[in-house]
C-alpha cells in the first residue's frame, strides 16, 4: 500500500504540513516550527527507505502511478521515478527539514507563512523530479515559482523586491516557450497515423526523436532555453546572484541546493532524449557555454567582496560541471553530473548554511569585516573548512568523484568530439582553489582587528544538528560513492542508449536517402538530401543539405551549407561553409573558409584559405 | 602474511588524526597526544619492515602483491577500487615515510611544547602521513591522487598552522594558500595525464596501465603527451622549475612540518611518481630528456639562490629544492633505483638539518637570521655536531650517506653520455658545499653576534635523540648503495630492480662498467666539494672581507640571488594580478554588470515604454473609444472601395 503509492504520499506529506501549519493559531512558533520539521522529516524517512527498497537492476521507472486527468488530451497525474530522480528526490527531502531547522531563530516574522511555503516549494520540487507527464511537470515547475518568489520578496534582504521579480521574470520567460513546445509536442503526437494528443513522457519518447529536424531544433531550444535559465547557464546567470543575495538562508539552500538541479534534470530527462538529433547539433555550443560558465564563474566568484555572492557565483561554476558532464552522453560524464547534482546541493547548501550562521551573528556577509574567526569560533571554522575542501574537489570527499568523473567522461566523449572542453573545464579545479581558499584566508585566518568579532560564540547545538548531516553525507559520497552511482547506473545506462538509439533511428530513415539527421561515428555514414551533421564518421558526406562534417575523413558536403572540420579530404562544393584543417580540403564554388588543410583550396568562392601547405 | 597488514598502516595514522583531532582538545596531556601520534606512525614502520623481511625472502620476481580493500569509483568503464600494492618500491617509500615520520613525530613532542594547538597539530602530521602513505602505495592513478592532493591540503594546514602569525611580507596565511593553490596548479597536469592514461589504457591501474604499455612503440606521441603532463603535475609537488616557488614559503609552519615536507613527504611525491611510472618514460625519450634538463637546471638555479640567504630555513628550503633537482636527473637519464636512493638519503641528512635548525630556532628564542647568531657550538654541542654530520653528508663527502647516491646518479649521466648536466651536477655539488659550510660557520662557529637577551641552550631529550638516530642513519645510509667500482654490492639497485626492469628493458643496455673512470670521478666530486667546504670555511671564519667586497663588487648579481631571481614579483606581475583584475574590472564589472544584467534590464525598460505607450490608448473614455471606432471602419470602407 505505502510502496504503491509512496510518491503520492510523498508529495502529499509537505502540502499537509503545510495546511497544518496553516491552520495553527497565530501566535504558535515554537508549535509551527515543529510542524514544519515534523512533517519535512517524516517526508525525508519515507523517502531514505523509498532509496533502500528502490531496485537499482530494473531499468523501467518505479513506484509509477497513473491516474487520468484530462483524458480528451491524454493528460494525467503520471508520476515515477528512476535512478536519477530518486537522487534528487532523496536531495530535496533530505535538505528541506535542514533549511527549516536553519531558520529557527532567524526567521520571527511572519513565521506561519515562511514554514508553510518552505513546505510548498518542497512539493513543487518534489513533482518536477517525479512526474511522467509533461503537463504535470509544467505545472510543478510553475507551481515552484510562487513559493519561491515569496520567500525571497518577504523574508530577503534590503533589495528584496527586485531581486523576486528578476528571479520570476527570468523563470518564466523561458518556460513560456516550454509550454509551447509541450503543446506543440503533444499536437505532433495526434498527427502520426493512429496517434492522438499525449502528453505522456514515456510515449513522447519513442515520437519525438522522429520529428522532423527543422522543428525539432525549436523543440529542443525553447525546452533547453527555459532548463539553461534555471541552471543558470552563462549568459543566462544573473537572475542568481541578486535572488541568492537577497534571500533568507533557507531560501539560499534549497535555490542552490535543489531549484537549480531541476534546469539540469531538465535536460537529462527531456531535451536529451525527447531530441536526439537536436541535442547532437547545438550540443558543441551548450558545451562551450559550460565551459565558459566553469571557468568565468570562478573568476568573477574570487572578486566578490560579498561572501554569499561569492557562494552564489561559485554554483555558475559547478553545475557548468554538471552540464559539462551530462553533455558528454557517455556513462562516466552522465554519471559524475548527476552524482555532482547531489554534491553541489550538498556543499553550496552547506556553504550557505554557514554564510547564515555567520550572518545571523554580525548581520554582515562583506569578507572585509571578518578576519581571524578560526581563534574564536574553532568548530566553525573547522566545518567550513570541511565543506570548502568538498567544494574544492578534494579527493575523500564528494566533489571530487563527480568533477573526475565528468571531465574524464567530457574527455573521451565520442559525442563531444573534442578532449579539449575537459581541459578547459579542469582548469576550474584550479580556480576553485584560487577563490575558496583566497575568502577562507580573509575570515579565518590573520589576527582578530574587528572588535565587533571578538565576542562571537561559536556553533550551537541546533547549529551543530543542521550541519553535521551534511558532514557525513559528504565524506560518504567521497568514500564510498558507490552507494549512490549504483543506484543511478541502470538509468544513465538508459539514458545513453536511448539517445544513441535515436540517433541511429535516424541513420536508418537516411538510408532511405532523404531525411533529417545526422550520422555520428559511423564508417561510411551518408546524408543524402538532408539536413544534419556528421561527425567523426569515417568517408561521411552530406549531400545537397546543410550540416556539419566533424572530425571525418574525406568528408565531403556537396551543394549544402556547412562545415567540414579537420576531416582528411573533407570538401564542401558548391555550398557555404567552412573546411577546417583538414587534408586536402577544398571549397568549390562556395562562400566559405579553409583553415590549415593541406592542399586546401577555395575555388570560385568566397572565402579565405589558411595556413595551406 | 604481513603484506596483507600494509592497509593498517594507512589506517592508523588516520585512526590517530581521529582521535587528536576529536578527542584532542580533552585529552590535555600533552605526553598522551604525542604518543599517540607517534606510535601510530611507528606501527606503520614496524608494519613495513616485517614486509620488507616477507618480501626478501620471497624470489625477486615475485615480489608484488595487491591488497584490495573495497571498489571507490565505477562509473561506465571507469573501475577504480581502494586498493595498495605492496612491491619493493612501495615498501622502501614505506620505510622512508614512517620511519623518518616517526622520528620526526617524537621531535615535535619536544619542539611543539606549550603550543596551544598542540592537539591540532599532531591531528595534522597524522593526516600527513595518512595522505602520503596512499600516495606511495596506491595501486593505481586516483588513489595516488587522493594522496597526491591530500599531502597539498595537509601542507596548507601545516603551513598555515600558525594562522595569525605575520610571514615575511604577508602572514602565514599567504604562504599556506600559495603552497595549495601552486600544487594545485601542479595537479591539473596531473589530471590530464590521468584523463589521456584512461583514454589509451581504459583503466587506471598501474597493472593494467604497464602491462598494455609494454606493446607500445618507443617515442608514441599518446605517451609523450602523458608523461610530459604527469610530470608537470611533479613539479608542482617536488618544487622543481618552473612550480618550486612555494616551497621557500612553506618554511612558515612550524619547523617540524618543514622537516616532513622536505625530508619524509610531499616532495618526494614527484619523483616516486616519475619512478612509479618509468615504463611510461622509458618509452618517451623526449619526456626523459625534459626531466632530466629541468632536473639539472634546478638543481643549479636553486644552489645559485641559496648561495646568500641569511634565513637558516631558507638556505635549507632551497639545498632541497636543489636536492630535489637531482633527483629528477637521475630519473631523467635512465638511473631509476639512484633517485630513489637519493630520496632516501636525503631524506635522513635533510629531516636531520631541518631538525637541527628548529632546535637551533627553539634556542634562539624564535631567531632564523643566521647574521644574529654565531657561536652556538659551545651551547648545543649534539645540535651543532649532528648538524655538521649532515652538512657533511649534503656536500658529498666520503663515506657518508650523500656521497653515495650523489656520485651515483653523477656517474649515471656522465656515463649515458650527458656530459653537460653532468657538469652542471657537480657545479651544483660545490655550490652546496659551499651554502651549507656558510650555514654551519655562520650558525655555530664564527664569533656570536646575538644579543645578551638570548639563553642557547641544548634541546631536550625528545629532540636530541631523533637528531641523534638521523646523524647515524646520514652516516650510514650510504652502506645500501655502494657501488661495484667500491666494492659494494648495489644493494639497494638489486633490491628495487624488478620495479625497473621493463623500463630498463626498454632503454636498453648501459653496455659496460668503467670502474677505473667511475673512480676518477668520485675523486673529482669530493675534491670538488671539499673546495667548497674550504672555501666557506676561510671565507666565513677568516676573509670575512672577502665575501662582503664581492658582494659590493657585483651588487647587481647579488641583488638578483637575494631577490631570488624576481621569480615570485613575475609570477604575480605576469599572471595573478592580470587575471584578478581582469576579473574584477572587466568581467564582473563590465561583463556581467555592464553588458548582460544591462541586456536584461534593458529588456524590462523596454517593455515598460512600450506598455506606457499601449496604456494611452486605453483612456477608458468612451469618446476616444467612439472615435476610434468611426475612423477605423471608414477607413476599412475606403480600403474596400478602392480595390
Amino acid at each position: 500500500m505505502i510502496t504503491e503509492h509512496i510518491l503520492s504520499i510523498l508529495l502529499a506529506l509537505p502540502l499537509l504540513g503545510a495546511c497544518a501549519v496553516m491552520l495553527l493559531p497565530r501566535h504558535s512558533g515554537a508549535a509551527v516550527k515543529i510542524t514544519g520539521l515534523l512533517f519535512s522529516g517524516i517526508a525525508f524517512a519515507l523517502s531514505v527507505w523509498m532509496f533502500v527498497v528502490f531496485d537499482e537492476a530494473q531499468p523501467a521507472m518505479q513506484f509509477v502511478e497513473y491516474v487520468s486527468w484530462i483524458p480528451a488530451l491524454d493528460i494525467g497525474y503520471s508520476v515515477g521515478i528512476d535512478g536519477i530522480s530518486l537522487l534528487l528526490v532523496v536531495l530535496t527531502t533530505f535538505l528541506t527539514p535542514i533549511a527549516l531547522l536553519a531558520s529557527w531563530d532567524s526567521v520571527k516574522d511572519r513565521l506561519k507563512g515562511f514554514v508553510a511555503l518552505m513546505l510548498l516549494l518542497e512539493v513543487g520540487t518534489l513533482g518536477v523530479f517525479v512526474a511522467l507527464d509533461l503537463f504535470l511537470f509544467y505545472v510543478f515547475w510553475e507551481f515552484m515559482l510562487i513559493p519561491m518568489y515569496f520567500i525571497i520578496g518577504i523574508w530577503g534582504g534590503a533589495d528584496r523586491v527586485y531581486a523576486a521579480v528578476k528571479f520570476f521574470l527570468f523563470t518564466m520567460a523561458g518556460s513560456v516557450l516550454m509550454l509551447v513546445a509541450i503543446i506543440w509536442l503533444g499536437y505532433y503526437a495526434s498527427t502520426l497515423p493512429g496517434g492522438h494528443f499525449t502528453t505522456n513522457l514515456l510515449t513522447l519518447y519513442s515520437v519525438a526523436p522522429g520529428i522532423p529536424f527543422a522543428i525539432q531544433s525549436w523543440m529542443f531550444l525553447a525546452f533547453t532555453l527555459s532548463f539553461a535559465i534555471k541552471i543558470p547557464l552563462f549568459p543566462l546567470h544573473t537572475w542568481l546572484p541578486d535572488a541568492h543575495v537577497q534571500a533568507p538562508t533557507a531560501g539560499s539552500v534549497i535555490l542552490a541546493g535543489v531549484l537549480l538541479k531541476m534546469g539540469t534534470y531538465g535536460l537529462l530527462r527531456f531535451s536529451i532524449p525527447l531530441f536526439p538529433d537536436a541535442t547532437f547539433t547545438y550540443l558543441p555550443y551548450l558545451a562551450i557555454l559550460a565551459v565558459i560558465g566553469i571557468v568565468y564563474g570562478a573568476l568573477v566568484s574570487w572578486v566578490q567582496p560579498d561572501l554569499k555572492k561569492l557562494v552564489a557565483y561559485s554554483s555558475v561554476s559547478h553545475l557548468g560541471f554538471v552540464v559539462l558532464g551530462l553533455l558528454a552522453l557517455n556513462e562516466e560524464g552522465v554519471q559524475g553530473g548527476v552524482l555532482q547534482m547531489v554534491n553541489h546541493g550538498l556543499s553550496t547548501g552547506a556553504l550557505f548554511l554557514l554564510v547564515g550562521m555567520i550572518y545571523d551573528r554580525r548581520h554582515t556577509r562583506m569578507i572585509k569585516d571578518y578576519g581571524g574567526l578560526a581563534r574564536i569560533m574553532p568548530v566553525y571554522a573547522t566545518m567550513f573548512m570541511i565543506v570548502m575542501l568538498s567544494s574544492v574537489g578534494l579527493p575523500g570527499l564528494n566533489g571530487f568523484v563527480g568533477e573526475f568523473l565528468i571531465l574524464v567522461g567530457a574527455f573521451t566523449s565520442q559525442v563531444l568530439g573534442s578532449p579539449w572542453y575537459a581541459v578547459a573545464g579542469a582548469t576550474g579545479v584550479i580556480l576553485a582553489a584560487v577563490y575558496l581558499l583566497w575568502s577562507y584566508q580573509r575570515v579565518f585566518f590573520g589576527r582578530v582587528e574587528n572588535p565587533d568579532n571578538k565576542g562571537l560564540r561559536d556553533l550551537s547545538l541546533r547549529e551543530w544538528c543542521v550541519l553535521v548531516p551534511v558532514i557525513i553525507v559528504i565524506g560518504w559520497i567521497g568514500v564510498y560513492p558507490k552507494t549512490f552511482l549504483d543506484k543511478s547506473a541502470v538509468a544513465t545506462r538508459s539514458v545513453v542508449q536511448r539517445y544513441e538509439e535515436g540517433r541511429r533511428g535516424d541513420v536508418r530513415a537516411v538510408s532511405g536517402m532523404q531525411g533529417t539527421g545526422a550520422v555520428q561515428s559511423g564508417q561510411s555514414g551518408n546524408i543524402l538530401a538532408g539536413t544534419g551533421a556528421v561527425r567523426s564518421g569515417q568517408s561521411g558526406s552530406i549531400l545537397a543539405g546543410t550540416g556539419a562534417v566533424r572530425s571525418g575523413q574525406s568528408g565531403s558536403i556537396l551543394a549544402g551549407t556547412g562545415a567540414v572540420q579537420s576531416g582528411q579530404a573533407g570538401s564542401t562544393l558548391a555550398g557555404t561553409g567552412a573546411v577546417q584543417s583538414g587534408q586536402s580540403g577544398s571549397t568549390l564554388a562556395g562562400t566559405g573558409a579553409v583553415q590549415g588543410g593541406q592542399p586546401g583550396s577555395s575555388m570560385k568562392g568566397t572565402g579565405r584559405t589558411q595556413t595551406r601547405q | 602474511m604481513a603484506y596483507e597488514y600494509v592497509p593498517l598502516a594507512v589506517l592508523l595514522p588516520f585512526l590517530g588524526f581521529l582521535i587528536n583531532g576529536f578527542l584532542g582538545r580533552y585529552l590535555k596531556r600533552e605526553a598522551l597526544i604525542g604518543s599517540i601520534a607517534s606510535l601510530m606512525v611507528g606501527a606503520g614502520f614496524v608494519i613495513g619492515l616485517t614486509t620488507l623481511f616477507e618480501l626478501l625472502a620471497a624470489p625477486p620476481e615475485s615480489r608484488t602483491r595487491i591488497v584490495e580493500l573495497f571498489p571507490w569509483i565505477s562509473a561506465g568503464g571507469l573501475n577504480v577500487p581502494v586498493a595498495y600494492q605492496v612491491d619493493p618500491l612501495s615498501v622502501t617509500m614505506l620505510l622512508i615515510v614512517t620511519g623518518v615520520g616517526f622520528l620526526i613525530h617524537v621531535y615535535a613532542i619536544g619542539y611543539m611544547h606549550g603550543d596551544p594547538g598542540f592537539w591540532r597539530f599532531f591531528a595534522y602530521l597524522n593526516l600527513f602521513i595518512f595522505a602520503m602513505l596512499n600516495l606511495v602505495l596506491a595501486d593505481n592513478f586516483l588513489l595516488l591522487f587522493l594522496g597526491w592532493e591530500g599531502v597539498g591540503l595537509c601542507s596548507y594546514l601545516l603551513i598555515g598552522f600558525w594562522y595569525d602569525r605575520n610571514f615575511e611580507k604577508g602572514t602565514t596565511g599567504d604562504a599556506a594558500k600559495k603552497a595549495f593553490i601552486v600544487n594545485r596548479i601542479g595537479d591539473f597536469g596531473f589530471l590530464i595525464g590521468m584523463f589521456l592514461i584512461f583514454s589509451t589504457f581504459g583503466s587506471l591501474r598501474f597493472q593494467t596501465v604497464f602491462a598494455q604499455a609494454a606493446a607500445f612503440e618507443v617515442g608514441s606521441p599518446v605517451i609523450l603527451a602523458i608523461t610530459l603532463a604527469l610530470f608537470f603535475g611533479a613539479t608542482g609537488k617536488s618544487a622543481q622549475i618552473p612550480l618550486f616557488v612555494w616551497l621557500p614559503d612553506a618554511m612558515a609552519g612550524p619547523t617540524p612540518v618543514s622537516a616532513l615536507i622536505h625530508a619524509a613527504t610531499m616532495v618526494t611525491a614527484g619523483v616516486y611518481m616519475v619512478a612509479r611510472c618509468s615504463l611510461l618514460y622509458a618509452l618517451a625519450p623526449a619526456a626523459l630528456t625534459v626531466v632530466a634538463v629541468i632536473g639539472a637546471c634546478t638543481a643549479v638555479f636553486a644552489a645559485t639562490i641559496g648561495l646568500v640567504q641569511n634565513d637558516i630555513k631558507k638556505v635549507l628550503a632551497y639545498s632541497t629544492i636543489s636536492q630535489l633537482g637531482y633527483m629528477f636527473l637521475a630519473l631523467g637519464v635512465g638511473a631509476f633505483s639512484a633517485g630513489i636512493f637519493h630520496v632516501m638519503t636525503h631524506a635522513f641528512f635533510k629531516a636531520l638539518l631541518f631538525l637541527g635548525a628548529g632546535s637551533v630556532i627553539h634556542a634562539m628564542h624564535d631567531e632564523q637570521d643566521i647574521q644574529r647568531m654565531g657561536g652556538l657550538k659551545a651551547h648545543m654541542p649534539v645540535t651543532y655536531w649532528t648538524f655538521f654530520i649532515a652538512a657533511l653528508a649534503i656536500a658529498g663527502i666520503f663515506p657518508l650517506s650523500g656521497f653515495f647516491s650523489k656520485d651515483e646518479i653523477l656517474w649515471k649521466a656522465f656515463s649515458g653520455g650527458h656530459g653537460v648536466l653532468w657538469a652542471m651536477g657537480l657545479a651544483g655539488a660545490f655550490m652546496t658545499a659551499f651554502y651549507m659550510f656558510r650555514l654551519v660557520v655562520l650558525t655555530f662557529e664564527a664569533e656570536p653576534r646575538w644579543g645578551k637577551d638570548k639563553h642557547p641552550h641544548e634541546a631536550p631529550s625528545t629532540m636530541a635523540v631523533p637528531l641523534i638516530i638521523l646523524a647515524v642513519l646520514s652516516v650510514v645510509g650510504g652502506i645500501a648503495g655502494i657501488p661495484a667500482s667500491l666494492g659494494g654490492g648495489n644493494a639497494i639497485e638489486h633490491w628495487l630492480e624488478p620495479v625497473f626492469r621493463p623500463a630498463l628493458d626498454k632503454l636498453g643496455g648501459t653496455g659496460h662498467e668503467d670502474h677505473t673512470m667511475e673512480l676518477v670521478l668520485m675523486a673529482v666530486s669530493v675534491s670538488v666539494a671539499l673546495s667548497g667546504i674550504w672555501l666557506a670555511r676561510r671565507w666565513y671564519l677568516r676573509k670575512k672581507e672577502i665575501p662582503e667586497a664581492l658582494t659590493a663588487r657585483i651588487p647587481g648579481i647579488y641583488r638578483l640571488l637575494w631577490n631570488k631571481y624576481y621569480v615570485d614579483e613575475a609570477y604575480d606581475g605576469a599572471i595573478v594580478t592580470p587575471l584578478q583584475k581582469g576579473s574584477e574590472k572587466l568581467l564582473w564589472k563590465v561583463v556581467d554588470v555592464g553588458v548582460i544584467d544591462w541586456l536584461v534590464n534593458g529588456s524590462a525598460r523596454a517593455v515598460g515604454f512600450v506598455s506606457r505607450g499601449l496604456r494611452l490608448l486605453q483612456t477608458g473614455a468612451a469618446q476616444s473609444y467612439v472615435v476610434v471606432f468611426i475612423l477605423g471602419v471608414v477607413a476599412i470602407l475606403g480600403w474596400l472601395l478602392v480595390h
